[in-house]
């Protein structure tokens, strides 16, 4: 058996390391020997990944070498702005390449506690979100992709520390007002309609059938409707997120309270418990993971609502405001500040309602 | 004969009486919106009108707060049937020009989705490092950056149909990935563990097994990604001030107040909503139904 | 004229690693099966039965120890097409018919259209299904739908069949009926049968050889040979001869120490 073990990225990046050889230096104000540093790291990496060592000790190796070239890439970029050559971009294939190992040889290594797999699940898709953020900041400063284009992660991030007073009042607007009362009335309400409508049967035939046509369509178009209604400011928007949240809610409780099984009602039949006790007992608990699953689709749905609908007119402050306007005024590392706050606000929203759901619904098969 | 009186009993009376309820509630609203307005036009006027006069005039205002059905009914008869297709103000013609940029953003999307999704499944390296962030960025209002978008590839270019076709393409792309990553997976340990007996190849258990076990995974996600396409075209009309498309005739009718416009507008788009469902719900019928299914 | 067994296993170990420790599923396995014998492996769950039957198929790899089915490797055995393998569960795929279900295995080993509607036919027939090509599984009962898997596994045209407590979910009318008719299929086949069970009845009335297994490490405890002979009516099972084995079975178990917990 021979030492070596080759695999297709490591020989791929030394191909593209080799090249990269060939168009020294790599930009104008990273030297010759800075350049053959960095081909140097990527080479080496690529041959020891090579060799038979230890899942972890490859790891390693890789993590280190891809970072440091890319940190030695990117930093090669400083004043200089648009000049980076093909040396340049083999040199960041190569080592995007060494990174796309890193994640093979994690995604491959094989563990038994819990810890440790919980531990690989976090890291790796961070490797790969900050590949992202790397390539994003190197492609476009290297290859002097203009401002209004696509602007790097690094001055979306300077935008973010200086317009924080910007962002949270945009926040204040769109989030605390419009979302969270436009949130918690529309579910609020279509979570009430529902259990009052199962009441009766006949009520909730008809119901279910209506509200699942609706919640497929475009509801996000009665937003000017609202905008003539209730103003410019956010009650208009609250107006259209309880709309587009209290159909997905009605929707789904009515579902979820149809959900408890022909056994488990008998059961309570035999102890002669009466329909509220029969709700209380039974079939809220049985409906929960159809509640918070309504419960999730509106976080998204309650933001997305807020911010088109300020696209048909608000007071000067909001996310949606901000990025129309930021748009017509080519200001896009705004537009991508307020992208990026909607994404946080979006992701937490969600994470908090699925951590809600896991201490709720704790009993459901799909936790165990 | 007994299932189609369950039909009418359990299903069809019940859904129209939820009908012809939301219809009447309209009414009243109609009354209860515009009342207050024409109030105080006939309080400077110096006239009054009482009962039946009063409630008419609510139900036939020009420029209501809140139209009654039968005036958006006959706005839609008027711009569908009452002009002519290539007009500028058909109706037809701009949810012709919405549905393209809505099929044609579906078509990529449940294919660059399906891609997505094979890929995932037979790579470990993508799945640990792409799925998360798939299934991350479902909770992120991706409609928000549909204006950049269009900008975007105007500034390079790129405008008419395509702009808004990709966005429809990305609205509709994860619900496709995600649902079709579960649908491959779906094959139970019993199968898998049957095609390895055979010694079956991964493109062997991809198409005998993994595909046909993930169609209804398949129908179930397309009909969520066409309704979501569908918004993600119409969101995509509304920053580039559309010239056509039922997302500019929203916009413009919000512009001028024409709300009995803008209500015709939805229900275009609604009608366009249920047309599409409907078609990929009856598609899955009809294969799931040749595939074996219980009817 | 001696052969060489159609299955050897010497001193097999097997011990999977789980998140709260490890379970050593298989220990000190040694075991011969001959050509054309029906072997019957029983004992209570956890015993490892299953998956020795998975470690013969190359479903599961030993930790170590020595085996060879063919005179080859699983691996090499299971590649070759050797074997037939029937599970709990009829596992059909609910998108195929009952004759796209027997196709599947043909159409994997790439056969020619003419003779895989042949395979079909004989083996369809084989199990008393022939009538039944268009159906989908769900439109048969539980025992036709094993029934289906069985010429399924067989239309394979393998030497030997494995077979994981196939009729453990039927109820035992039907359970009866289908051992006849697989000691009948065994008669005229010759094929070499593996069997797991927990029902000593079954194993008895089926086997030439009945290797008992106890639980924790899973290991053999007894191997009994039943002699029966080559005709077997129902009615076999209430003979002193088929007594006195049954008895010997269960004094095995019994001494595996099976029935604790």
């Amino acid at each position: 058996m021979s030492a070596v073990r080759p695999n297709w990225q490591a020989l791929a990046a030394l191909v593209t390391g080799l090249i990269s050889l060939a168009g020294l230096p790599f930009t104008a104000t990273m030297g010759t020997g800075a350049s053959l540093l960095v081909t140097a790291i990527v080479l080496v990496a690529a041959i020891l990944s090579m060799l038979k060592l230890r899942p972890v000790a490859q790891a390693i190796i890789l993590a280190v070498a891809s970072h440091f070239a890319a940190w030695l890439l990117i930093g090669g970029l400083a004043d200089a702005f648009g000049t980076a050559g093909f040396g340049y971009f083999a040199a960041l294939a190569a080592s995007w390449l060494l990174a796309w190992r890193l994640v093979t040889v994690l995604s491959e290594m094989k563990f038994i506690a819990p810890v440790a797999k919980r531990t690989i699940a976090l890291i790796v898709p961070a490797i790969f979100g900050i590949w992202i953020l790397i390539l994003w900041e190197a492609l476009t400063r290297g290859a002097g992709v203009p401002f209004v284009l696509l602007p790097p992660p690094s001055s979306i991030g300077a935008r973010i520390v200086t317009s924080t007073n910007i962002l949270a009042a945009d926040f204040v607007q769109t989030v605390v007002k419009a979302v969270l009362v436009g949130y918690i009335i529309g579910t609020f309400s279509g979570f009430l309609v529902a259990v009052m409508a199962d009441r009766f049967r006949f009520l909730a035939a008809g119901l279910l059938p209506v509200g699942n046509m609706v919640a497929a369509l475009p509801m996000i178009g009665i937003a000017p409707i609202m905008v003539i209604w209730f103003g410019f400011d956010w009650q208009s928007k609250a107006a259209v997120v309880v709309v587009m949240t209290f159909f997905p809610m009605l929707v789904n409780t009515l579902a979820g309270l149809a959900a408890t099984g022909h056994m488990e009602r008998d059961l309570m039949r035999t102890y002669g418990a009466g329909h509220w006790q029969v709700l209380a007992k039974l079939r809220l608990p049985v409906a929960m993971p159809f509640i918070f699953n309504a419960l999730k689709i509106n976080s998204t749905l309650a933001l997305i609502g807020a911010i088109v609908a300020e696209f048909f007119g608000t007071p000067v402050v909001g996310m949606g405001f901000r990025i129309s306007t930021e748009v017509g005024r080519m200001n896009l590392d705004m537009v991508w500040a307020e992208i990026a706050l909607a994404a946080v606000v979006g992701s937490l929203f969600y994470g908090l309602l699925a951590l809600a759901e896991r201490i709720v619904t704790f009993w459901h098969p799909s936790y165990r | 004969m007994i299932a189609m009186r369950d039909f009418l009993t359990g299903r069809l009376v019940p859904v129209l009486t939820i009908l012809v309820a939301i219809v009447v509630i309209w009414y009243g609203a109609a009354i209860g919106l515009n009342g207050p307005v024409i109030r105080d036009f006939e309080k400077r006027a110096g006239e009054t009108s009482e009962g039946m006069a009063f409630i008419l005039k609510t139900w036939s205002q020009p420029k209501p707060t809140m139209p009654a059905p039968h005036q958006v009914a006959a706005a839609f008869w008027k711009y569908t049937a009452g002009v002519k297709l290539t007009s500028n103000r058909s109706l037809i013609y701009h949810s012709w020009v919405t549905l393209s940029a809505t099929l044609l953003g579906f078509a990529l999307g449940t294919a660059l989705g399906v891609v997505i999704a094979i890929s995932i499944v037979h790579v470990p390296a993508l799945d640990k490092s792409l799925l998360p962030w798939i299934i991350t960025s479902q909770t992120v209002p991706i409609l928000a950056v549909a204006p950049m978008i269009i900008v975007l590839l105007a500034a390079i270019g790129v405008t008419g149909l395509l702009p808004k076709a990709l966005i429809s393409t990305y609205l509709s792309f994860f619900p496709v990935a995600v649902g079709m990553v579960k649908g491959l997976r779906s094959p139970d340990t019993l199968h898998m563990d049957l095609m390895r007996t055979y010694s079956a190849s991964r493109a062997q258990v991809l198409w005998k097994l993994r595909i046909p076990a993930s169609v209804p995974f398949f129908f179930a996600s397309i009909k969520v990604a066409i309704a979501a396409s569908l918004i993600g075209a119409i969101v995509g009309e509304l920053p580039t001030g559309a010239v056509a498309g039922i997302g500019s005739k929203l916009l413009a009718g919000s512009y001028y107040s024409q709300t009995i416009d803008i209500f015709a507008a939805l229900i275009a788009g609604s009608i366009c909503a249920i047309l599409l469902v409907t078609l990929v719900d009856i598609t899955g019928r009809l294969v799931e139904r040749r595939m074996g299914a219980k009817t | 004229m001696s052969t060489l067994p159609v299955i050897s296993a010497k001193n097999l170990d097997l011990v999977f690693q789980t998140g709260d420790g490890s379970v050593h599923a298989l220990s000190d396995i040694t075991l011969d099966i001959e050509k054309g014998e029906f072997v019957s492996l029983i004992g209570p769950s956890g015993c490892g039965k299953t998956t020795l039957l998975r470690v013969i198929a190359d479903l599961e790899k030993p930790t170590s120890g020595e085996i060879s089915v063919n005179g080859t490797t699983p691996e090499k055995a299971r590649l070759d097409g050797a074997y037939g393998y029937v599970f709990q569960q009829a596992a059909l795929f609910p998108w195929r018919t009952i004759a796209k279900n027997v196709a599947l295995p043909l159409e994997i080993m790439g056969l020619p259209a003419e003779e895989r509607t042949s395979r079909i036919k004989r083996n369809l027939d084989l199990v008393n299904l022939t009538g039944f090509e268009k159906k989908f599984p769900w439109q048969l009962s539980g025992g036709m739908q094993q029934r289906a898997s069985i010429a399924r596994a067989l239309a394979v045209e393998p030497d030997m069949l494995l077979m994981d407590e196939p009729f453990g979910a039927l109820d035992e009318i039907v359970r009866d009926h289908l051992n006849a008719e697989l000691l009948k299929l065994w008669a005229t086949t010759q094929k070499t049968i593996v069997f797991v069970t927990h029902s000593i009845p079954e194993a008895v009335y089926l086997s030439t050889k009945i290797v008992v297994m106890s639980p924790r490490p899973g290991r053999i405890h007894e191997i009994i040979d039943c002699d029966l002979g080559a005709d077997r009516p129902l009615d076999i099972r209430e003979t002193p001869e088929f007594l006195k084995i049954a008895h010997q079975v269960r004094d095995g178990l019994r001494e595996g120490h099976s029935y604790d917990e």
